[in-house]
């Protein structure tokens, strides 16, 4: 009995969407600015990561190894209600948007450090070798030779942790910071109905829908020709 | 310093290097020494240790026991700047070890600019007389996969030659290459040969040796076993060790 | 420091509120295996199904693929649990999130699956029917168990980050680790049953994380 004027109603409201757009609206922006803060964040401490990795001193790396899987084992959700609702017991008071700054600088540094790691692991021993041998130090060696390398090697993982990680983003919604869903969900509450929330994945979905199929076209690439 | 007012008497010297992977003793006290404009060529079976002994003179490898000097100034102290030293070192290797993502004049000028810290335009300026030298400049803008093996060594040589260093270091520069190029990267080795450059060269190319080293030195099992001039240790073998070796190589 | 202790690690909450958090802890277990078996053996029922290659079938394969690929699954659970009330259809939120993270698993694993199907070689189809194996045959018998192989670590990888959103049933009341924890730690007013919340994820998912980089080194191939 799916009667479609009760799903356009529902779902497809256009007076609701009419009421309630600047809301969404704001929300967008707030993710924007989100995505803006958190991607460059996250990849360079990722970058950082495996950069100190690659230098193999034995007692760190186990650290770093200990460290990211950490990260990569706690639901970021768990994280940013731990940084959230944990630290103003102290009586400091994080602001949501700082929260999930940290929260999500650690989690997805993680798993860019070990994209990074990997794609500095797939240059062979002889590029270092030679930058050195020009009397070029380490860090100069990593910046110019191995990482340009080693990022190519690596960007269609990297766009790929980058979409998850702007989908992340939408977890946000529960520690109150007023983000695309978390407007999304204010809507709701407003009209009650569900239009709000499908514009809402309307909008990820013009924002993500293009990426993910260049994607896997790139993947299905990468994959045949091991 | 003092070294630095008169010509050293050497460019190169090793003493009683040793250096161990784990248990196993790839060098067990090998002395080198390279005169100015010198050629020595290292010869000797797979696995003796020339690669070893040849990364041990710009610390690629650090020796386990012994001291390396350049022009004088001892590098296996603690407390060197080893990346100073390194621009007096030049190194060409086996499989070339360009950089992908660079074009050839990239490849040549990077370590200019970043290490030098010369601009842009005098590095580049630099890289083409260095790429002109091994005939290669029209090929300034390729990348190298667009460019064969062959020419692909070349620029290898312009990357270390632009640096202007005291001594070469070539591990098996031609090892790699199909038969038919192997002669243009000779020829570069042997204009830079005439040109006063000091070189180490390890090598299986026996007529190059002959023409154009001053001195041979036959290593096997870690150690230095023979050495002496071209003439001597071809024709006149002393361990059976450099008998055997010539025999396998020459084929009778 | 004594204040930090008394706060993220007081024995003395933790000890009053372990078989709640425990309880929410058979209920995130429960949850994320449902999940993965589910959401593995659809992927793979997609992936052969398209592999067939029926035009119209496959777009809707991959038009359901890239839907639970591009959205995130915060906002899939959030419609799917205040949305199907509206047209009529009530499910219990255990169901709710069991399913939505089934079916972006599935998505997920559809893509690696089928990436892994057709990097097989021509060659390899070729060799098999000309022995005379039907397409079937050949897919199951010869295609599928040589992408499988490939398909284990990126797969283990993608499980793993997929598994961990069961903790975003919490947001549609699932009584499951996190609930269960920000409860007590509303009550207790300390911050400790979200420790212990956050110990359970690490019991369960920092085992399998440093099993997949086991299983990335097992089955590395060349990049
Ligand atoms: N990084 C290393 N780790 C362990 N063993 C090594 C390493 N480098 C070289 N060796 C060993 O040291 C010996 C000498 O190697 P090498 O100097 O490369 O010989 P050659 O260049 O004469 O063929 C070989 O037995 C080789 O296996
Ligand atoms: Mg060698």
């Amino acid at each position: 009995m799916l009667d479609w004027e009760v799903i356009k109603f529902s779902f497809f409201n256009a007076d609701s969407l009419r009421e309630i757009y600047p809301l969404l609206l704001s929300g967008w922006w707030m993710t924007i600015k989100l995505c803006l803060a958190v991607v460059p964040l996250g990849f360079c401490f990722g970058v950082f990561l495996a950069t100190v990795h690659s230098f193999r001193i034995r007692g760190l790396n186990v650290c770093l190894v200990v460290f990211v899987d950490f990260f990569r084992s706690i639901p970021p959700l768990v994280l940013l209600i731990y940084v959230t609702y944990g630290l103003p017991f102290f009586g400091w008071d994080v602001p949501p948007f700082a929260a999930v700054l940290v929260a999500f600088t650690f989690n997805s540094g993680s798993y860019y450090g070990e994209i990074v790691r990997a794609g500095i692991e797939s240059i062979p021993a002889g590029q270092m070798e030679a930058a050195r041998s020009t009397g070029l130090t380490r860090v100069q060696a990593m910046t110019y030779v191995i990482l340009p390398q080693a990022l190519r090697n690596v960007a269609p993982d990297l766009t790929s942790n980058t979409i998850e990680l702007i989908k992340a983003t939408s977890i946000a919604s529960v520690v109150a910071l007023p983000e695309l869903l978390r407007m999304g969900r204010v809507a709701q509450g407003l009209v009650y109905n569900a239009t709000p929330l499908m514009a809402a994945a309307a909008i990820y979905l013009v924002m993500l829908w293009p990426i993910v199929r260049l994607l896997s076209r790139l993947e299905r690439r990468m994959m045949s020709a091991r | 310093m003092a070294q630095t007012t008169a010509a050293p008497r050497y460019v190169v010297e090793a003493y009683d290097i040793h250096k161990s992977f784990g248990d196993f003793e790839a060098l067990k006290g090998v002395n080198l020494t390279v005169a100015p404009q010198e050629l020595v060529f290292i010869i000797g079976p797979s696995g003796s240790g020339k690669s070893t002994m040849l990364r041990c003179c710009n610390l690629l490898e650090q020796p386990s026991r012994g001291v390396v000097k350049i022009t004088g100034e001892e590098i296996t102290h603690r407390g060197v700047d080893i990346n100073k030293v390194r621009q007096r070192i030049g190194m060409v290797f086996q499989q070339f070890n360009l950089y992908p993502h660079m074009s050839a004049l990239g490849n040549v000028s990077l370590a200019l600019r970043k290490v030098k810290k010369m601009a842009r335009s005098e590095a580049e300026d630099r890289a083409h007389a260095a790429l002109t030298r091994v005939g290669l400049d029209d090929k300034a803008g390729n990348h190298p996969t667009e460019l064969s093996g062959g020419q692909q060594q070349r620029v290898a040589i312009a990357r270390a030659i632009a640096m202007e260093p005291d001594v070469i270091l070539f591990d098996e520069p031609t090892s790699a290459l199909d038969p038919e190029l192997v002669g243009s990267v000779l020829e570069v080795m042997r204009e830079l040969r005439e040109s006063g450059m000091t070189m180490v060269v390890v090598s299986h190319e026996m007529r190059f040796a002959r023409d154009a080293a001053d001195r041979v030195i036959f290593m096997d099992g870690g150690l230095v076993v023979e050495e002496g001039t071209p003439e001597r240790v071809f024709t006149d073998a002393r361990s059976d060790r450099l008998k055997a070796f010539l025999t396998s190589v020459t084929g009778h | 420091m004594d204040r930090f202790l008394d706060q993220f690690f007081n024995l003395e909450v933790m000890a009053k509120y372990l078989p709640d958090v425990a309880a929410g802890f058979v209920v995130t277990i429960q949850l994320a295996l449902s999940v993965i078996v589910t959401g593995l053996t659809l992927g793979l029922a997609l992936a052969v199904i398209r592999a067939f290659q029926i035009r119209p079938v496959n777009w809707l394969i991959i038009l359901f693929v890239d839907l639970f690929r591009a959205l995130p699954p915060l906002v899939i659970l959030i419609i799917f649990y205040f949305g199907l009330p509206f047209i009529g259809l009530t499910m219990s939120a255990f169901v709710i999130s069991w399913l939505v993270l089934a079916f972006v698993l599935a998505s997920f694993a559809e893509e690696i699956y089928w990436a892994g199907i057709t990097s097989v070689n021509r060659g390899q189809w070729e060799a098999s029917r000309s022995t005379g194996l039907g397409f079937t045959q050949t897919l199951f018998y010869v295609v599928i168990p040589q992408a499988i192989r490939m398909t284990i670590p990126p797969l283990t990888n993608r499980t793993i980050a997929i598994t961990k959103n069961t903790a975003l049933a919490s947001v549609v009341t699932v009584e499951e680790m996190l609930t269960v924890a920000q409860t007590s730690l509303a009550y207790a007013a300390n911050t400790s049953p979200l420790t212990m919340a956050a110990v359970g994820y690490l019991l369960i998912f920092f085992p399998l994380t440093m099993a997949s980089r086991w299983v990335e080194s097992r089955y590395a191939w060349k990049r």
